[in-house]
């Protein structure tokens, strides 16, 4: 299944140029990036060290570090399940679990169709209405097991 | 928009403006479209409220708000009608119709959507007589509900940037400290730290002065910062530089985590219409002071919250501390002097330049002064934002305010301060929350986060998810944080999986005290403080589970059973039913019985019961 991203490099290249090619904007850059293909394909890291002035080991190290990129594809639809403080004590494990078995991939996996990617996050600032989870950008709360399960349902329709 | 150029141009827009800050003859709908309500569908309410205003021909006579957060997220999405203020509480798209043909053509109640109260059972009609609200006092928040975020002229016609004029125009950039010094304002980020000195001494420091704003919100289970630079970002930005003017900057950020889209929107259109405005820029209401403000989008690291690793991410690096000999007020961002703080800390400047800092001071405990944000989550009846003075007691917050405790079940804790705090046990109740007080106990204000816990709730576990949290967020530097959390995590899982030996207890207490000392940032210092709090309290939970291999609180699972209670088993067969692996079996009528082999302890047996006949064992 695995296919390579096809970069539009155009895309890209305005990415940077929104930034004024600033170093310090590095991590913003890699973020609009990943908007784009849900992960930061590692063909993009040579342009970047080459208009940025960057070292590779930089991009590297900031793209490592930050939890919101990942250099490995990831699928259409990224399920952020919170399992912060307010959603852990409101049951945010057993949503989790149910994804889990749903899905049948473990936590930072992504299913054989690459059509979802499980995730736990740390709070995404709705913890009034846990258990919360995330799906791209978009945030669905007050989950429990069979909503959870409904929700992936209406996605998986979607992409069809 | 033409630029302002002078405070008297800013006036008269104001005066213009009038209108839109009395919620006058004309009816507006006030609709929350924060994040909390965000999650529960607002969209399709928004959408169907316009679809059907527009079918009875009412577009132009009643005005549609999307605001920010109100703050009882419990109940989203939220819908308030003014002038009255009639409140409609968990608003469905079906529900719209019967609202625009009653209450808004006719001016009849729709009796089954208002609010009614869990405590008294009684309906309450208004948004202004709901004991949630009540009992608060929202300095800070209370035009959340009212003004359109995107909209420059809500703000100031509500007397936005009067502030702003005063600090310019009628003071010197050291009367705005003192004012600041005289207001008792402490950080709202978590160390509390006195927000007039933080200032006086970064002016001191020679050389390119940069002004931060602090929305890195990494404290699970706190969100007031989201919601304050969703629903009133321009309050955030009129202290922003307001401060500017006081410590002599020309530059400012705002480190906002990337996993809050909206309020980087609403911020960054925020901050383009101040500047269209002339309120932002070069030469602010022609009064020489330029300043300008610009996003950084963080990426997700709890400890870029801490001030030196943020000012390490603002620079494009990775977010890791170094260690404070020398403080980010003289040497910070870019080696710069820098002074940052909370967004709740500067969206109250605005108010004490305007009230003045005796009105500010007047407010709160004698060492705590102002309201604060608290994110009351949890295991309690009405989940929101609450902001009341310093000194409330726990009791008013959680069971004035908050209700309660959900399902008649039995208070245990309330967790403050997030990972660098920890849990307060019910004796603690009526201890006035401000600053001191908090530490007193062995927890911390934090930024604000309250997250409610109920009988339920197995403390162990809790530390365990602290200590687990915080072992993924260590950035790996210093040996005490990255080894001492490894251990804590060690042994506290071997204790919730009944492999807890006699002096774990002791070995915990002597990491959390080496950490406390010897670790490089604050990050490490304070994350002892969950466990260490949760011993001195509820040592007896720890014990339970290492000598009796027993968990009380029924979670933690190698430590239970779940069996059924036949005295009080009605044999409903509701939970015969809803078992996913067909583990309780028994006849109509008659006691039920829990299969041990099949059980897998998912508790849904357990929540469902209504007899309460299931116990954990
Ligand atoms: C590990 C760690 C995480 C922190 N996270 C935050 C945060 O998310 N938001 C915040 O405002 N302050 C946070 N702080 C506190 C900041 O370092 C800093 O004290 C604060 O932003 C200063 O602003 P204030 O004086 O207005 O509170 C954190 C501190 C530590 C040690
Ligand atoms: S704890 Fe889940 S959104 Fe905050």
């Amino acid at each position: 299944m695995e296919t390579k991203t096809s970069i539009d490099w155009k895309r890209v290249d305005s990415i940077i140029e929104k930034y004024n090619r600033d170093k310090e904007s590095l991590l913003m850059i890699l973020q609009d990036i990943s908007d784009m293909y849900n992960y930061v394909p590692p063909e993009v890291i040579p342009v970047l060290v080459k208009k940025l002035g960057v070292r590779e080991s930089l991009i590297y190290s900031v793209a490592t570090f930050y939890k919101t990129i990942s250099l490995k594809p990831r699928g259409k639809y990224i399920l952020s399940v919170c399992t912060g403080t307010a959603c852990h004590v409101r049951g945010a494990e057993k949503i989790m679990d149910a994804l889990h078995s749903e899905l049948n991939i473990a936590e930072g996996e992504t299913s054989e169709d690459r059509l979802f990617t499980l995730l736990g996050v740390r709070c995404i600032g709705c913890c009034a209405s846990g258990p919360v989870m995330n799906v791209n950008h978009d945030t669905h709360g007050g989950l429990d097991r069979s909503s959870a399960l409904k929700l992936i349902e209406e996605y998986r329709q979607q992409a069809s | 928009m033409t630029k302002l150029i002078n405070r008297e141009s800013l006036d008269q827009l104001r005066e213009s403006l009038k209108d839109r800050a009395k919620l006058g003859e004309k009816k507006l709908i006030s609709l929350c479209a924060g994040s909390g309500c965000g999650a529960y569908g607002t969209a399709k309410v928004y959408e169907k409220l316009k679809e059907e205003l527009a079918n009875h021909g009412l577009t132009d006579d009643i005005e549609v708000k999307l605001t920010g957060c109100h703050g009882f997220c419990e109940k989203g999405p939220i819908m308030v009608i003014h002038p009255e203020g009639i409140f409609y509480p968990q608003i469905k798209p079906d529900f719209v119709p019967e609202i625009v043909e009653k209450t808004l053509k006719n001016g009849e109640l729709v009796k089954s959507l208002i609010y009614k109260d869990p405590a008294t059972k009684k309906n309450i009609t208004h948004e202004h007589e709901i004991p949630f609200y009540k009992l608060q006092q929202r300095v800070i928040f209370g035009s959340n509900g009212l003004i359109d975020p995107t909209s420059i002229e809500d703000y100031i016609g509500a007397g936005g940037y009067s502030a702003l004029s005063k600090a310019l125009f009628d003071m010197k950039p050291k009367a705005i400290i003192d004012e600041i010094k005289k207001s008792g304002l402490r950080g709202r980020g978590g160390g509390g730290f006195p927000t007039g000195i933080k200032w006086e001494t970064c002016a001191r420091h020679h050389g390119n002065r940069y002004v931060i704003c602090n929305a890195d919100e990494g404290d699970p289970g706190a969100y007031m910062d989201r919601s304050l630079l969703e629903g009133n970002p321009h309050s955030v930005v009129e202290g922003m530089i307001i401060g500017a003017i006081a410590i002599g900057s020309n530059e400012g950020y705002v480190y906002v985590r990337h996993e809050y889209p909206l309020a980087v929107t609403n911020l960054g259109k925020a901050l383009e219409s101040a500047r269209s405005l002339g309120i932002l820029g070069k030469n602010i209401l022609g009064s020489g002071f330029d300043f300008d403000i610009h996003i950084s989008r963080g990426g997700g690291a709890f400890v870029c919250g801490e001030s030196t690793a943020l000012m390490a991410s603002l620079e494009g690096k990775p977010g890791r501390p170094r260690a404070k000999y020398v403080h980010t007020v003289a040497k910070g961002f870019r080696d710069s002097p820098s002074n940052l703080n909370n967004v709740e800390t500067w969206a109250n400047v605005p108010v004490i330049i305007n009230k003045g800092a005796d009105w500010y001071a007047s407010i709160g405990t004698q060492h705590s002064k102002g309201t604060k944000i608290f994110s009351l989550v949890g295991k309690v009846v009405n989940t929101g934002l609450v902001e009341v003075p310093m000194g409330t007691t726990l009791r008013q917050i959680i069971f004035d305010i908050g209700g309660g405790i959900p399902k008649k079940k039995k208070f245990k804790a309330v967790q403050t301060g997030g990972p660098s705090g920890g849990c307060i046990p019910e004796r603690f109740l009526d201890l006035p929350v401000d600053f001191d007080e908090l530490t007193k106990v062995g927890s911390i204000m934090g930024s604000g986060g309250m997250i409610v816990m109920d009988q339920d709730t197995c403390m162990v576990d809790v530390a365990r998810y602290f200590v687990d949290f915080l072992k993924d967020e260590s950035c790996g530097q210093c040996n005490p944080c990255r080894e001492g959390l490894k251990h804590m995590l060690d042994i506290l899982t071997d204790i919730c999986q009944g492999r807890g030996k006699e002096g774990d207890i002791e070995i915990l207490e002597e990491i959390g005290a080496m950490m406390q000392k010897f670790a490089l940032c604050g990050l490490g210092t304070s994350a002892p403080n969950p466990v260490l709090t949760n011993i001195l309290y509820f040592r007896d939970e720890y014990e339970a589970h290492i000598r009796d291999k027993k968990c009380p609180a029924g979670v933690c699972k190698p430590l239970f059973h779940y069996e059924i209670d036949p005295e009080k088993c009605t044999g409903c067969t509701v939970c015969a039913k809803k078992c996913p692996k067909e583990a309780v079996s028994g006849e109509k009528k008659k006691p039920h019985a829990i299969d041990q082999n099949n059980c897998i302890k998912c508790g849904i047996c357990y929540e469902g019961c209504k007899f309460d006949a299931i116990k954990i064992c």
